[in-house]
């Protein structure tokens, strides 16, 4: 196409980070090939359909983390190589929180405070890194760093939790959880002189998953206990044994085994995972693509089960990709994991190369006429890629704006090709249901809730960790699993679901931690989530904090969405500051009235419960009166 | 399968192109072929950037490979066309080798080519001045006829050879007789019978011989022969090619009276200046558009103060001749034309409203008007006669590169102007840059100029100043000079005007040219 | 050989020939389903709204336009659909066999009144007429989130003698990245940038139009439903208080540049044109023009 550029020319620094991110992409079969000149008589090139735009995440991600930022010039190379409109390259970099399009320095302390750091002193520490450091968002250390507040990091089990980012030829990442500010600073000082080390092990079974070692385990029984980096410890803990099975059994018996398990999408939406499958097995004579994608975005605030199953146990969600592969007919799979989650990344990244070399991935998979690849995506900063379909969009080099269902991404998902999307936890119980059986798998747990489940447990409990348990156990239950109420020790409200699902008070906790257990109580099991919040906490500030999440994660696309989020917060802001439009309660009608305008007119998910969780609060107790 | 041939559609011709780009969303191919790497080029999946003036040399290879490689449509060959054994003779000479010296262009790209139009399902040619500004135009596209004959890309949806017509109504000129052959509709005027009938409506005898194109004009001026001239809508000093010579004889024509809406360079020698309508929004009437979709034309705006409607000069005119035709409607003229022209008969004024224009031919009221020609040609039996192959041969430019003139000149139009520039300076266009002659940045070094310098253009016939641009959608040895800028670069002081004897056009495309850096003086 | 078989003479007219063929659609299936009450049938693959309009159901739309991909942004058209948990967006749900839908239920008046509240609190509407009547019609009172709600006012871009962008009135419909982008010019100078709230249109890194890819086709104008973009010469006259619709004609006429033959309506004050757009309906333009078409007409102003 014909590309206007503007003068500003990259560096010969962010040239080569360009460079080097597409030829690793291309090396792994990505690339298209390149423009041919000869001279100056012919050319042949492709259009931007057909375009190298499905790389620019990555090719973003490369300059940010070279140089710490994306400069107009970095952008126009990085426009030229992927045969993109810079205005369009630029919509998509200015959509992530990740990418800054401004000069800054190329250390990041990226200091979680929201809702379950906020239990564990993430306000105080946030006051004293600007004392320190000074404000969030402005640069420190002679300009050389740089601190600013971010939404849920994924670490709530070892709240407070912070993310340090070093830019440079060898770019660094640190996580710090829990963290203080001193711990923050020194790792800055260290960062700021090319010092900082990474922390590649970061996963203590013993603090994020307690119950570790325990034999009743099955999604958890190698975490702690495996070498994850190790192929032969999988193997050993029985691990490929169910892809083995799938080979044996064929697609259709596959799919029908899933099923029969009645297995649910663990990422929020609980949908039947067999269904899914079996909606693009049927194309598979269409002669489209299909693809395979594992939903790895995990951004739900007080959610971490994914990163802990991906840091702890990585084959076994390259073993469940690869049977819904075989089953579905799918060639390629992305895995698409959260820009927040390095060292979940570069796990998984390990595992993949080494099934490679085993021949457990890519061509002839085990000598049988069935390939199979997979490629990481990470996220740059976006909650709303959890979405599927913002997902596709980010994978393919768009905004991450949620796409209108149906169609639904088994007639059109990524790429616009038959897709089956899942969940890592999901993906994760597929070797336990061909190992066992559909029929013995639906037996375990409840009606309606079958086999077994992780809930990311945080907030003021004795023991913040993932916990897996058999359908079944009330909250109650699976709060003295985690060793019973922290803080106080007096519960005031727990959050089931993280932010988009709802606030349940101590009176509710005999309820069954079920799909329908939680549906009787109009609340959600989400993601997992179960966050205890106890007597000490202002819900207010709560509330507040989830209103502000809602606001700046919504995409913008839709007006309901889009205004509304925002005047939720400016609304729950006027409460809070007791200065009310008419009275509390013309508020609070006004309130629900927009609620339900964002429930019925939004496109997706995150406008339709922006508002759930607050609701849920002010329904159970009165705060505002 | 779309092969655009010798024009720059994204910048010439822009809401053409949408429809384009909407073929290549849905799959089509693109191919450019263009010396410059245009716009469009960067558009394209197979850019040919072939030396200016050898498009026969590269249809005929494309040709001769079709044959040989067993892809000619020999069913439609045999059914509809005439001439083949003498055409397959004629492009055996021009093998992949040969046309690779002579374009330049990779012979292995060239056959390429030439396979994926032949197997292409539909397939058009597109081409605009780029064909037909040379001295051998007609041949030009005579190459590109044969090949669509060749492959039986005409005559079905989808298929076909289209010229893009550059003005909004000089297809609806030639509709209207505004050809030295022809009368309205295309009718022969030395036919007989079909004289006989427009001179029984016109009520006079009307002169049974052809008359002379421009450049017969120019050449009648010269010898004497034409004295007084009647330019309506034209400005033939800042568009003719080699400048010197058009100022030079019409200034020397006895009566030159020019009607126009601006006061042009030509303008400036008239004896008698004739202010003119603007058609497209001061009048009623129609154009005809490069589908052959005659539209209508409305008056917008009233005329400004002194000036009267064409149509109205024209009736004065007649009284003054001793005609009273009275003063018609632009509709009642409309339907003499309807009266007369066989394929405008169906095509009243309600209808064109009706249907947002019609294509031709619409031969009554009942006829939908026709998507595309020439569909006659697969009907069996065959209607009318047999489509020929024409035998052409390649000749290169007549302004030879030689080492005193070694840089080849190429001119165009520019997104946001247009030919001499009357209408299109007039707004405030921010993408209009400084008239300046476009080289390849390698040219640049191997002259030693840089951008904005000034330097001396010359070619056989004359020299201009101008500022140096790179644009590197050229190669090195090809230059571009925009037509639009008479003012600032005077672009015909160097073409040349070698005159294609079958059109009338000349050579705008191909100059030969050096530069020079100015010395300071 | 007889005649008709002989090389064509040009003496000699072409014989009159059937007309040619064209390929007919693909035939479609009709479809039925309910719309408030009423049994209305819509060809496969038509959306609700078409079927509504087959009813005469006016739906209020502001990101839909015939020519353009319908992207269901701005949620105004939103109908009730039997059996489905949230609203469906008219304009782009595809019809199904045994539909039920209800396009002016509690529900749906709620949606579409909290939406338009939700724009006319955020941004200037004061040359939306179109929005301005729905406002009207479902009785939305754009005041009731207080004097402090946030908005999207700034300052009008104008960095070209053009067009001028007036942001302050942008209800982020994105009409005028598909116009500029895939649906029409595929020019790409403009894209929605940032996220939430303060997403908005924007060129790379905010550069001067005259900096960007723009070629100034004004095909973003012609799609704009509230007068963010606008035309230099109608922006100076607004401001100068002498723009005045109710005194403008509109003729239909062609293009005056190149053979394509696009279709112009030329909007006409005091006998002078102010204004060149493009009819949506016409199949050589769908609306769009070149710079040429759309501004190229300054010739005909005195004193040019």
């Amino acid at each position: 196409m014909d590309l206007h550029l503007t003068a500003e020319k990259a560096s010969l620094e962010e040239q080569a980070a360009i460079d080097a991110a597409l030829k690793k992409q291309e090396s792994e079969g990505d690339g298209a090939s390149p423009a041919v000149a000869t001279d100056g008589h012919a050319a042949s090139n492709g259009l931007p359909p057909r375009s190298k735009r499905h790389l620019l995440l990555p090719v973003l991600h490369a300059i940010q983390e070279r140089m710490g930022w994306i400069s107009p010039g970095a952008l126009n190379y990085a426009s030229l190589q992927l045969g993109l409109p810079p205005a369009e390259a630029h919509g998509v970099l200015s959509f992530y929180e990740m990418f800054s399009r401004k000069p800054q320095p190329r250390v990041v302390a990226h200091v979680c405070d929201d809702i379950a750091c906020m239990t564990h002193g993430a306000g105080s520490l946030c006051a004293e890194l600007e004392r320190k450091l000074g404000h969030s968002g402005s640069p420190c250390l002679d300009g050389k760093a740089i601190w600013q507040r971010t939404s849920c990091l994924g670490l709530c089990e070892r709240a407070p939790a912070a993310l340090i980012t070093a830019a440079g030829e060898t770019p660094r990442e640190r996580v710090i959880a829990p963290a203080q500010e001193e711990s923050i600073s020194s790792a800055v000082a260290e960062a700021v002189g090319g010092k900082l080390t990474e922390q590649i092990d970061v996963l203590d079974p013993k603090v994020s998953a307690p119950q570790a070692g325990q034999p009743q385990l099955r999604l958890l029984r190698r975490v702690g206990q495996a070498d994850p980096a190790s192929l032969e410890h999988y193997r050993r803990s029985g691990g490929y044994h169910a892809l083995n099975k799938a080979f044996e059994w064929g697609p259709e018996r596959v799919i029908r085994e899933v099923i029969d398990s009645k297995l649910l999408g663990r990422g929020g939406a609980a949908f039947p995972a067999g269904k899914k499958w079996e909606a693009v097995h049927v194309q598979r004579d269409s002669n489209r693509p299909h693809y395979v994608v594992c939903n790895a975005d995990e951004s739900e605030p007080g959610t971490f089960k994914d990163r802990i199953l991906m840091e702890g146990d990585p084959f076994a969600i390259l073993e469940g990709m690869t049977i819904a592969a075989f089953a579905v007919g799918a060639k390629k799979g992305y895995i698409y994991i959260r820009g927040e989650y390095p060292f979940a990344a570069k796990q998984l990244e390990k595992a993949i190369r080494t099934a490679c070399a085993q021949n457990l991935l890519g061509k002839n998979i085990s000598g049988r006429e069935f390939s199979f690849d997979i490629e990481i995506r990470r996220g740059a900063g976006a909650y709303i890629c959890g979405e599927e379909t913002a997902l596709f969009n980010s994978i393919e080099g768009y905004r991450g704006e949620p796409r209108n269902k149906p169609p639904f991404p088994a007639q059109s998902g990524l790429f616009h090709q038959p897709t089956v999307v899942n969940n890592v936890e999901t993906l994760v119980n597929v070797p336990e249901i061909i190992l066992n059986g559909g029929a013995a798998y639906a037996r375990i747990g409840t009606a309606n809730s079958a086999g077994y489940r992780l809930f990311c447990v945080s907030g003021h409990v004795a023991r913040p960790g993932i916990y897996e348990v058999s359908f079944g156990p009330t909250i109650r239950n699976v709060i003295e699993i985690a060793g019973g109420v922290g803080g106080t020790g007096r519960l005031q409200a727990v959050l089931l679901g993280g932010a988009a699902g709802s606030f349940v008070s101590p009176k509710e906790l005999d309820t069954p931690l079920t799909f329908e257990g939680t549906r009787a109580i109009g609340a959600t099991l989400g993601s997992g989530v179960v966050m205890l919040f106890d007597d000490s906490v202002d819900l207010k500030q709560i509330l507040l904090r989830i209103a502000a999440f809602f606001r700046s994660e919504t995409c913008g696309q839709c007006v309901p969405c889009r205004v509304g989020t925002t005047r939720q917060e400016e609304l729950l802001q006027r409460l809070v500051q007791r200065k009310p439009l008419g009275s509390n309660e013309q508020e609070s009608a006004l309130l629900k009235e927009m609620a339900q305008a964002m429930r019925d007119a939004s496109i997706c998910g995150l406008g339709q419960t922006a508002s759930g969780a607050i609701l849920s609060a002010m329904d159970r107790w009165s705060l505002f009166s | 399968m779309i092969l655009l041939w010798g024009s720059n559609a994204r910048e010439t011709h822009p809401i053409f192109f949408h429809h384009v780009l909407k073929g290549i969303r849905n799959g089509a191919k693109l191919y450019v072929i263009d010396p410059r790497r245009t716009s469009s080029a960067q558009w394209a999946d197979v850019w040919l950037g072939l030396d200016v003036g050898s498009d026969i040399s590269l249809a005929n290879a494309m040709a001769r490979e079709t044959i040989h490689a067993g892809l000619a449509n020999e069913r439609f060959i045999q059914h509809a066309t005439s001439g083949f054994e003498a055409y397959r003779g004629c492009v055996e000479k021009y093998t992949l080798e040969r046309a690779e010296r002579e374009t330049g262009v990779p012979a292995e790209m060239i056959r390429q080519t030439a396979h994926a139009y032949a197997k292409a399902k539909r397939a058009q040619i597109c081409w605009t001045l780029g064909i037909t500004e040379h001295h051998n135009a007609v041949d030009n596209v005579l190459a590109l006829v044969n090949l669509a004959l060749l492959t039986g890309h005409v005559g079905r949806y989808g298929s076909g050879v289209n010229p893009l017509r550059g003005q909004n109504n000089v297809q609806g000129g030639g509709d209207m007789g505004a050809i030295p052959d022809r009368l309205p509709g295309f009718q022969h005027v030395e036919n007989a019978e079909l004289r006989a009938k427009f001179e029984r409506a016109y009520g006079t005898k009307l002169d049974p011989k052809r008359g002379l194109h421009l450049s017969g004009m120019f050449e009648a001026m010269e010898h004497g022969e034409l004295t007084t001239l009647y330019v309506l809508g034209e400005n033939p000093i800042d568009s003719e090619a080699d400048r010197h010579r058009a100022v030079k004889l019409m200034s020397g024509l006895e009566f030159l009276v020019v009607q126009d809406i601006f006061y042009t360079k030509t303008a400036e020698l008239a004896h008698v200046i004739l202010p003119g309508s603007a058609g497209w929004c001061e009048t009623e009437g129609t154009v005809t558009s490069s589908e052959r979709r005659v539209q209508r034309v409305r008056a917008a705006v009233p005329l400004p103060g002194g000036v009267r409607d064409d149509m109205e000069i024209i009736y004065e005119l007649a009284k003054r001749f001793g005609h009273d035709w009275g003063k018609p409607e632009a509709e009642t003229i409309w339907n003499e034309v309807r009266s007369l022209s066989p394929m405008h008969a169906g095509m009243s004024y309600k209808r064109l409203e009706e249907l947002g224009g019609i294509q031709w031919p619409c031969y009554d009221e009942s006829h939908p008007g026709e998507m595309y020609l020439h569909s006659r040609l697969w009907r069996e039996p065959l209607i009318g006669p047999r489509a020929p192959f024409s035998v052409v041969e390649f000749e290169p430019p007549v302004d030879e590169l030689n080492e005193e003139y070694p840089i080849r000149l190429t001119t165009g139009r520019q997104l946001d102007s247009y030919n001499t520039g009357e209408q299109s300076r007039r707004f405030p266009s921010p993408l209009r840059r400084a008239a300046a002659l476009d080289l390849s940045p390698e040219d640049g070094k191997r002259y030693k100029v840089c951008e904005g310098e000034q330097v001396r253009v010359s070619s056989r016939r004359g020299s201009v100043l101008a500022p140096v641009r790179f644009d590197p959608g050229l190669r090195p040895g090809l230059a571009f000079l925009a037509v639009h800028f008479h003012d600032e670069i005077a672009t015909n002081d160097l073409t040349i005007d070698a005159v294609d004897p079958k059109s009338g056009t000349s050579e705008f495309k191909a100059t030969a040219i050096r530069i020079e850096k100015c010395v300071e003086s | 050989m007889s005649e008709q078989l002989q090389a064509p003479s040009p003496l000699i007219p072409i014989p009159r020939a059937p007309a040619p063929e064209i390929p007919p659609g693909a035939s479609r299936r009709e479809i039925e389903v309910s719309i408030d009450g009423k049994q209305v049938k819509a060809p496969e693959g038509a959306t609700i709204l078409d079927a509504s309009r087959k009813l005469g159901i006016e739906t209020p739309t502001l990101c839909f336009l015939e020519t353009l991909t319908p992207v269901n942004v701005c949620r105004g058209c939103v109908v009730e659909l039997e059996g489905s948990r949230a609203l469906v967006p008219a304009c782009s749900r595809k019809v199904e066999a045994g539909m039920v839908i209800h396009t002016d239920s509690e529900r749906v008046r709620l949606s579409r009144r909290v939406v338009l509240e939700f724009l006319a609190s955020s941004v200037d509407v004061s040359t939306a007429p179109q929005l301005q009547a729905y406002l009207k019609r479902y009785g939305a009172r754009a005041e009731k989130f207080g004097p402090r709600a946030a908005t999207v006012a700034q300052p009008p871009k104008i960095d070209n003698e053009l067009y001028v962008r007036d942001y302050a009135k942008c209800i982020l419909c994105y009409k005028c990245v598909e116009a500029c982008g895939v649906d029409a010019q595929n020019t790409f100078a403009i894209g929605v940038a940032g996220r939430g709230f303060h997403a908005h249109i924007a060129t790379e890194f905010e550069i001067p139009l005259t900096d960007s890819a723009c070629v100034y086709c004004g095909n973003c104008i012609g799609a704009c439903p509230t007068g963010a973009l606008v035309g230099k010469i109608e922006y100076d006259m607004r401001k100068a208080g002498t723009w005045d619709e109710s005194r403008q004609a509109r003729t239909e006429t062609i293009c005056p540049y190149c053979g394509v033959g696009c279709e112009l309506t030329v909007h006409s004050q005091n006998g002078q044109i102010v204004k060149v757009s493009s009819p949506l309906d016409h199949s050589v333009t769908q609306g769009n023009l070149c710079i040429k078409g759309r501004f190229g007409w300054q010739f005909m102003q005195p004193n040019k």
